[in-house]
């Protein structure tokens, strides 16, 4: 296949040690709408960053080993899995679609994510779904420290423990938190786990294919005391 | 931005081929740091009683036979310059605090990059690619080594400015990031007889924790100090003649991956400086905490 080329085939592969990142994404994204649902491997991939950025079709993309920074960055539809630990950013801005992480992810996972659903199987270190917006996040291991930091919508469930300042300046986004939790962030408070957030808690796990009882987890949200200014909040601005 | 790169050999095999893989790693991190390159090997000691300092000239025509000659004169006895491109060693009969102060006293001609038992501090303005180059760093053997690449944001591109920065004997530190009270404590520091080359902020870095070391602190205490003293980004990679310790500030905003294989220990900013390693795929791999002290050595850092 030239560059230009959809990938329509039945199962493509991209071996980055030949091929490049820019050749591999622009082969990915010359395909508005491939049928049937193309599958993608992505072999040797090194630590490179930004593997199977800015998709917008339904692809299961298979990533073999390792992946850098940003990697499945502004996903829409597409299925991106990666066989091992992602770099900083992996999934930001996904508007639709799945990734799933076998391994661990670094710094800000699923940050600005407007819609689909990130599973990370091992940890998250600091600023999981940082300003989330609307995307769901299910974390087996624990996450670092600032996680859902000023998140709006969306929710993000952590099977282990959180780090430091969890859910700071927290808008309307839920947390879910099996484990213990280091430490609440401004205007973050546990509330109530009622039968609508066991119910919301267990579909995402079955989604995620984790098995854990949604009873054991604790929620947390926004105590909505700093949405407007107040002169009293003034220290926690 | 920066890059770091460390690499401690387990096994004895994978010596000979340490600055080939070191080498690897640095043009891997070449886009994070193309302003200058420097790394320290920890290699062949010295014999029992002599030193080796590594020492940098400027000159068209360097004066390496001559200052050979006259470390000669003072000390009983020192080796030939082994020349590597502007740098020299030389293995000089004496203490290494001894020679390196004689040197800095009597031969401002020529900066002393390290001096110790076993290290070999070697750094130059421009990149990875032309310094690996220009070194051969490919061909340098060693236990252990560091480098890094430097995007500049603090201070002037120099040889001087650039990374590892000597810290003490044996010892040196590699940083990513930018502290922000790197003025006043260098004042501060200057007051307690610490000296500086530059007005780069990660040789304040390096002024505190020889400091700190200087007066009773272990490197895992000089290091916990940081927390306290350091306002700014940071991670950290000190090199020791054992071996070399890690240290990333508690916001943590500066990467860094650390691996794990039977042979080898290696950390760099990013994973895919590791993943030219071999049997990376295999290692064990990890984002080293914030605010926490990793070391690895041949003997627990003391």
């Amino acid at each position: 296949m030239s560059a230009g080329d959809a990938v329509r085939d039945a199962v493509a592969s991209f071996d980055l040690a030949s091929v490049s990142v820019r050749e591999c994404n622009g082969r990915l994204h010359a395909a508005r709408d491939p049928r049937p649902p193309a599958r993608v491997r992505v072999l040797n991939p090194g630590g490179r960053h930004s593997l199977a950025v800015g998709l917008d079709a339904d692809y299961e993309v298979e990533i073999e080993g390792h992946a850098g920074y940003y990697c499945a960055g502004m996903n829409q539809r597409a299925t991106v899995h990666v066989h091992g630990n992602c770099g900083v950013g992996v999934a930001e801005n996904m508007m639709s679609g799945t990734v799933v992480v076998d391994g661990s992810a670094s710094q800000s996972a699923g940050a600005t994510a407007r819609g689909g659903l990130l599973m990370i199987g091992g940890d998250a270190s600091a600023r999981c779904g940082i300003s989330l917006k609307g995307a769901d996040i299910v974390v087996r291991g624990s996450v670092g420290h600032m996680s859902a930091f000023m998140a709006q919508k969306g929710c993000l469930v952590v099977c282990g423990d959180a780090g430091e300042a969890l859910g700071d300046s927290l808008y309307e986004a839920r947390l879910y938190v099996r484990g213990a939790v280091a430490g609440l962030g401004a205007d973050c408070v546990e509330k109530e786990l009622r039968a609508e957030h066991i119910e919301q808690l267990a579909g995402l796990l079955a989604r995620a294919g984790v098995d854990a009882e949604p009873t054991q987890f604790r929620r947390y949200g926004s105590a909505r005391r700093l949405y407007n200014f107040h002169v009293d909040n003034l220290g926690s601005y | 931005m920066c890059g770091i790169a460390g690499l401690f050999a387990k096994r004895d095999a994978l010596q000979p081929r340490l600055g080939a893989h070191l080498s690897a790693m640095l043009e891997q991190l070449a886009a994070r740091g193309p302003d200058s390159t420097g790394v320290a090997f920890y290699r062949e000691p010295a014999p029992a009683g002599s030193c080796k300092v590594s020492v940098f000239s400027a000159a068209a025509e360097p004066p390496w036979r001559e200052l050979g000659e006259t470390l000669e004169a003072r000390f009983g006895d020192a080796s030939e310059p082994r020349v590597i491109a502007n740098h020299a060693v030389y293995e000089v009969s004496g203490e290494p605090a001894e020679v390196q102060e004689w040197l800095r006293e009597l031969h401002p001609e020529v900066t002393v990059m390290s001096a110790g038992t076993t290290i070999e501090i070697l750094k130059e303005v421009g990149s990875p690619i032309e310094f690996v180059r220009r070194f051969g760093l490919e061909r340098i053997d060693g236990t252990h080594a560091l480098g890094h690449t430097r995007m500049a944001t603090e201070s002037r591109v120099t040889t001087q400015g650039s990374h590892p920065f000597s810290t003490g004997l044996d010892l040196c530190l590699v940083h990513n990031g930018s502290l922000s009270n790197h003025n006043r404590l260098r004042r501060t520091l200057a007051r307690e007889g610490i000296r500086f080359q530059t007005e780069n902020d990660s040789e304040v870095a390096a002024g505190y924790l020889t400091w700190r070391m200087r007066e009773g602190a272990t490197l895992e205490q000089a290091l916990e100090g940081c927390l306290d003293d350091l306002d700014g980004f940071y991670t950290f990679a000190v090199g020791t003649a054992d071996g070399f310790a890690v240290l990333r500030d508690p916001i943590a905003c500066k990467p860094a991956v650390l691996a794990e294989t039977d042979e080898w220990v290696a950390m760099a900013s990013e994973y895919r400086a590791i993943a030219v390693l071999p049997g990376a795929e295999h290692a064990v791999t990890w984002e080293p905490e914030p605010g926490r002290v990793y070391s690895w050595g041949m003997a627990p850092v003391a």
